[in-house]
């Protein structure tokens, strides 16, 4: 059983020209078991969100609430976020040298669960996971990211979100880069966490290619910094045809 | 050396002439080019006229199977046969006040396993040490050598390494002094036809460590690549400062040295030469050096310098950067529940990681691995 309450949520970035804000009063809940689909132009401030509830040092939060099962999320740091059961997929994932991908696993699922997993039980599990996205066995040896594709940055993202199973994810366009294969594979792996019963799960996306795969049970759509409306996934086939251009209009005013 | 190739003199400031004799090398003042990083008054007088003494260091020799360590007298034919000359004071002054080398040599043809180890020790004695090694990889033999430094001593010294054809050596300088330690080091390799020659400098200890490390080729096709990882900590002053003089042609060199830095005054130069004389056609050139700044109060100071006098070259290139965590690599990290300083020892390490990798000294690994780890617990891990 877990919710995330977003409430009222501001949040600004320092520019040269002073601070900037980006989020203007956002305010969203997602339950256990729920999926949830934001979908929004680009510039709306999807990532800004994402990382805003990650903890992400660049944003400032002005004002607004974030709880996860009615703690204060924001008075937590970035690795308090992640061990209380949030994830965030990235849309950029990062790349850090020298680290190897299995060493990288395994230190976070013992900061997650607080002990090492089982060193048996372990490797079978990371290897049965890299397999199920397609990745080869030889993805533990590589250092995090580091000259990996596009779309194996995306699958590595799901490979972390299967294994070190949170309650709430946050997928910030994880379908974008990826090929119908990949984007299948990845689905099935969002789509595993989610029957993983009381999964909630925000899905940032521009596109609503992946919401033929994965169904939503709410859409938002997103623009300028906030939701503008929301819906069934009927919503999802409405912006498929007539796009943003009247929600974007309608915020311009 | 006779030799086929004509190597053109050049004017460069890459290219000071040597000299054995002491009166071409006036005392520094601190303003020349070669003395500007290094704070001379911590040399202890080495670079003016402070005398030397025997017994700064004591010599531990741990010669591998095959190989021939012998202690030969100022005067024996080896010294010199790299064709070191000393372009500043202190070699100069060290090479005059040996009163003998260490010889190390690994026999024509032979493979040998294992490294071969000098481990100097100093012992804290009032007069600086002035030492001189020579090893000489003789034809088409492969070796490892590697050469340690720990104690307390002021110590300068001159070594020489010899790379005849077709061999492969790994030289490693691993500088562990204490603290108080004062060390200028002048290492000079020639590397001979087809041969390869991989240098390694590790400075961790030390008040004031400055390593010279010069490469030159005696003949078309040898390789040479040099690895350095170093960590400044309060209040040091390490300096390496490189010269690869591409003398032949289709020759290769590649530099990579990497180096953290941490505490009030750390200091940190890297002077990375590399001179692609007229002769030296069809050759490949990489240098590159990357300073991970851990605390506020530190210096790196990191040029790259590359001179070229002839087109016809297959590749130069080189990078340097001078850089702190990145934000964004401990935000993934500690996105994963990794707590920070966790987040930043993994960043540390992988920084070093692949370096250690490319050194591939595998009786050195672990102590590179549990060095860098008790060089993080000084300060990286303790803010937090
Ligand atoms: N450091 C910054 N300085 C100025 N503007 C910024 C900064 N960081 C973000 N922004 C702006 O904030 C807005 C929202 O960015 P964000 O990345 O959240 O959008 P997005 O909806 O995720 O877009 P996309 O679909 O392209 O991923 C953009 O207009 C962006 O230019
Ligand atoms: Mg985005």
């Amino acid at each position: 059983m877990s919710t995330l309450e977003i409430n009222d949520l501001h949040v600004s970035v320092a520019t040269e020209d002073g601070d900037k804000e980006i989020l203007k009063g956002v305010t969203l809940t997602i339950k256990d078991g729920e999926t949830h689909a934001i979908m929004g132009p680009n510039g709306s401030g999807k990532s800004t969100l994402a990382y805003s509830i990650a903890g992400h040092p660049k944003y400032t939060v002005t004002g607004g609430t974030v709880t996860l099962d009615g703690d204060d999320v924001l008075a937590m740091s970035v690795d308090e976020r992640a061990r209380a059961g949030l994830f965030l997929a990235m849309q950029y994932p990062v790349e850090v040298p020298g680290v190897s991908v299995s060493n990288f696993l395994r230190t976070a699922k013992t900061a997650i669960d607080g002990e090492a997993p089982k060193l048996r039980t372990w490797v079978k599990d990371v290897n049965a996971t890299l397999q199920k996205l397609d990745l080869d066995a030889s993805f533990g040896t590589r250092s995090v990211n580091e000259g990996f594709s596009g779309g194996e940055k995306k699958r590595h993202e799901i490979a972390q979100l299967e294994l070190l199973d949170p309650k709430v994810a946050i997928l910030d366009e994880t379908d974008s880069g990826l090929d119908i294969d990949a984007l299948k594979v990845v689905s099935d792996g969002v789509n595993r966490f989610i029957e993983d019963k009381d999964k909630g799960v925000l899905l940032i996306t521009h596109y609503t290619r992946i919401l033929r795969y994965i169904t939503p049970d709410f859409v938002h759509v997103f623009v300028n910094g906030k939701v503008a409306e929301s819906g069934g996934p009927d919503l999802a086939d409405e912006l498929e045809a007539n796009g943003y251009d009247k929600y974007v209009s309608a915020a311009a005013v | 050396m006779s030799s086929a190739l004509e190597v053109d003199k050049v004017i460069s400031h890459l290219h000071p002439e040597g000299s054995f004799d002491l009166a071409d090398h006036p005392v520094p003042t601190g303003r020349e080019e070669v003395w500007r990083f290094t704070p001379l008054k911590r040399l202890h007088g080495l670079h003016q006229e402070a005398p030397f003494g025997a017994g700064a260091c004591t010599v531990e020799v741990s010669a591998a199977e095959g190989v021939v360590v012998e202690q030969v007298a100022a005067d024996a034919a080896e010294r010199g046969l790299s064709g070191l000359v000393p372009t500043d004071r202190v070699s100069a002054r060290a090479w005059a006040a040996a009163d003998g080398a260490t010889v190390v040599r690994i026999p024509q043809d032979a493979v040998v396993e294992g490294a071969t180890t000098i481990s100097h020790t100093g012992t804290g004695a009032e007069l600086a040490g002035a030492g001189h090694t020579v090893i000489i990889a003789e034809k088409f033999s492969r070796s490892t050598v590697v050469l340690s430094f720990s104690g307390s001593a002021v110590l300068a010294d001159n070594i020489e390494i010899i790379v005849e054809d077709g061999a492969e050596l790994t030289v490693v300088s691993l500088q562990d002094w204490a603290d108080d330690a004062v060390h200028h080091s002048t290492q000079h390799a020639s590397v001979g036809r087809d041969a390869s020659l991989k240098h390694v400098a590790v400075s961790f200890g030390g008040d004031l460590v400055r390593h010279d490390a010069t490469a030159s080729y005696a003949g078309p096709g040898g390789s040479v690549e040099m690895l350095g990882m170093y960590f400044a900590d309060e209040g040091q002053h390490i300096e390496h400062r490189l010269f690869v003089d591409h003398t032949a042609p289709h020759t290769k060199s590649n530099v990579i040295y990497k180096g953290a830095l941490q505490g009030q005054g750390a200091h940190a130069v890297w002077i990375g030469n590399v001179l692609i004389r007229k002769v030296a056609e069809g050759i490949e050139t990489y240098e590159e050096n990357r300073n991970l700044v851990l605390t506020d109060g530190c210096q790196a100071d990191s040029v790259p310098n590359l001179e070229i006098e002839t087109g016809e070259i297959e590749g130069a290139g080189h990078a340097s950067a001078i850089g702190r965590f990145d934000d964004n690599q401990l935000f993934y990290l500690r996105s994963r529940g990794i707590e920070e300083n966790e987040a930043r020892r993994l960043v540390v390490h992988g920084f070093f990681n692949d370096l250690i990798r490319k050194i591939d000294v595998p009786a050195l690994e672990e102590q590179l691995l549990a060095t860098v780890e008790s060089e993080l617990e000084k300060n990286v891990l303790k803010a937090f």
